[in-house]
């Protein structure tokens, strides 16, 4: 593989960016890494997604391409004889991480945002209520999808395992600022222990945001409301 | 050999662009299938609700008993499982290119066009928003017959669902006209295009009902915002 020919758009706190990052790891590709300033767009990322402008993005022979999970998903198939397959073979297996994957964007993610931005104990009470009730929907997609084995793919991290598990430095984050467990050992015993997995994986680990310091950048992008 | 129709079903809703892509798919590839239709501004059905417990909506694809929800992933699985007439590009950039657009689709058209639909004031800012975004569709189909390319595919599919036989039938309920041929000529070639096709043809609903359909929807959401 040259390097040079793979560049990556994106910063070390995003969850999305470490999706891209954990499955070029997975395909031992080598890649230039262009960190982007907290509170400024680079000309690159604004030129190579001038619809979103947003990270991240994925420049590979001059192409960009953008959307996490499409770049997760292009990784797997440009480099499909590389290293493991990153999403099941099989059209409904396929279909059915790609489901929660989307699952997770659209509902759970929302959930645990709105932790974060609530006004008040009644909002933040609303939100936990959802992001458990959300994550109860998820232990029961694990035990679907993992069919007893370690990960939501099987025998080593995929699509979903990746989509689900690049937030769980943001998943400590928000249950501290909540002071609240929000990945119970005794409600979701399959994903805890799978997190524990996911984050000692040697494709995630060197990715993966101190606590301290992701907790501090949190407090920078969700200020608390003046009392 | 041929499928036994029992093999698939889709439960879907005549006026649902989201459905309506995943017939056009099923059509292109000969795969025959039983349907059922929701009424789904009355009520939905138990089934439905049984089978989409998460979402509540159409469309859902059952396929030998396998349950398959959201229409983009739906038309993944049928073009992997039956693989005449291919829908999505074979290289991987150009299924990302798809993938991305057809998100956008979805995702940003979709909610802006709508919101014009809605907004009683502030109407031409609204137009404007809708017309930058649709602007985005017209390079893409620029020097192409098709967003597939030489024949129709997966984001033709989508496109076609959404804009010209769904969100353009509100616009005209509303005498809004989005896309002009001045503005937008390679996306109007398109839809003359796509409209010579016979399975897309028959995916389309009928003009009259579907202004009207639009404008209970238009109705039902202003009435919504007002109680919200």
């Amino acid at each position: 593989m040259v390097t040079g020919d793979v560049k990556l758009i994106g910063s070390w706190a995003s969850v999305f960016v470490m999706r891209a990052r954990i499955a070029l790891n997975l395909k031992s590709i080598s890649y230039e890494f262009l960190q982007e300033t907290y509170g400024t767009k680079s000309e690159l990322l604004l030129k190579s997604n001038p619809v979103h402008k947003k990270m991240p993005v994925l420049i590979h022979a001059d192409k960009p391409v953008c959307e996490s999970n499409i770049i997760v998903q292009y990784i797997d198939e440009a480099w499909s004889s590389y290293g493991p397959s990153i999403l099941p073979s099989q059209p409904y297996d396929n279909a059915i991480a790609r489901f929660w994957a989307a699952y997770v964007d659209d509902k759970w993610f929302i959930a645990l945002r709105s932790i974060l931005t609530a006004r008040g104990e009644e909002e933040k009470k609303a939100a936990i209520a959802e992001v458990e009730e959300r994550t109860d929907h998820l232990e029961k997609a694990f035990m679907e999808c993992s069919n007893g084995k370690p990960f939501f793919n099987g025998d080593h991290i995929g699509y979903l395992d990746i989509a689900l598990g690049s937030f769980l430095g943001w998943w400590k984050v928000v249950e501290l600022d909540a002071n609240h467990i929000l990945l119970d050992e005794t409600k979701t015993p399959s994903l805890f222990q799978w997190a524990e997995r996911f984050c000692n994986d040697p494709d995630v680990k060197p990715l993966m945001p101190e606590t301290t310091k992701l907790a501090e950048f949190a407090r920078k992008l969700f200020p608390k409301p003046q009392a | 050999m041929a499928e036994k129709e029992e093999d698939v079903l889709l439960i879907g809703a005549w006026a649902s662009p989201f459905s309506r892509r995943v017939e056009m798919a099923l059509k292109l590839k000969g795969v025959p299938y039983d349907y059922s239709d929701e009424d789904y501004l009355v009520t939905k059905s138990p089934l439905l609700l049984q089978l989409n417990p998460i979402y509540k909506k159409v469309p859902v694809f059952v396929h030998k008993g396998k349950v398959l929800l959201e229409s983009h992933l739906i038309l993944e699985y049928i073009d992997q499982t039956w693989t005449r007439n291919p829908i999505l590009p074979q290289d991987p950039y150009g299924k990302a290119m798809a993938r991305f657009w057809a998100k956008f689709v979805d995702e940003q058209v979709t909610l802006i066009g709508f919101r014009s639909l809605v907004k009683s004031e502030e109407i031409d800012v609204a137009i404007k928003e809708a017309q930058e975004l649709i602007t985005y569709l017209e390079k893409e189909i620029t020097g192409k017959m098709f967003f597939g390319g030489e024949t129709i595919g997966f984001l033709d599919m989508v496109v076609g669902s959404m804009i010209p036989f769904c969100l353009v039938r509100g616009w005209e309920g509303m005498g809004i006209d989005m896309i002009p041929n001045e503005q937008f000529p390679e996306l109007n070639r398109w839809i003359e295009k796509i409209k010579e096709i016979e399975i897309v043809r028959e995916c389309i609903p009928n003009r009259e009902k579907n202004i009207e359909h639009m404008m209970k929807i238009v109705g039902r959401i202003k009435a919504a915002s007002k109680t919200a």
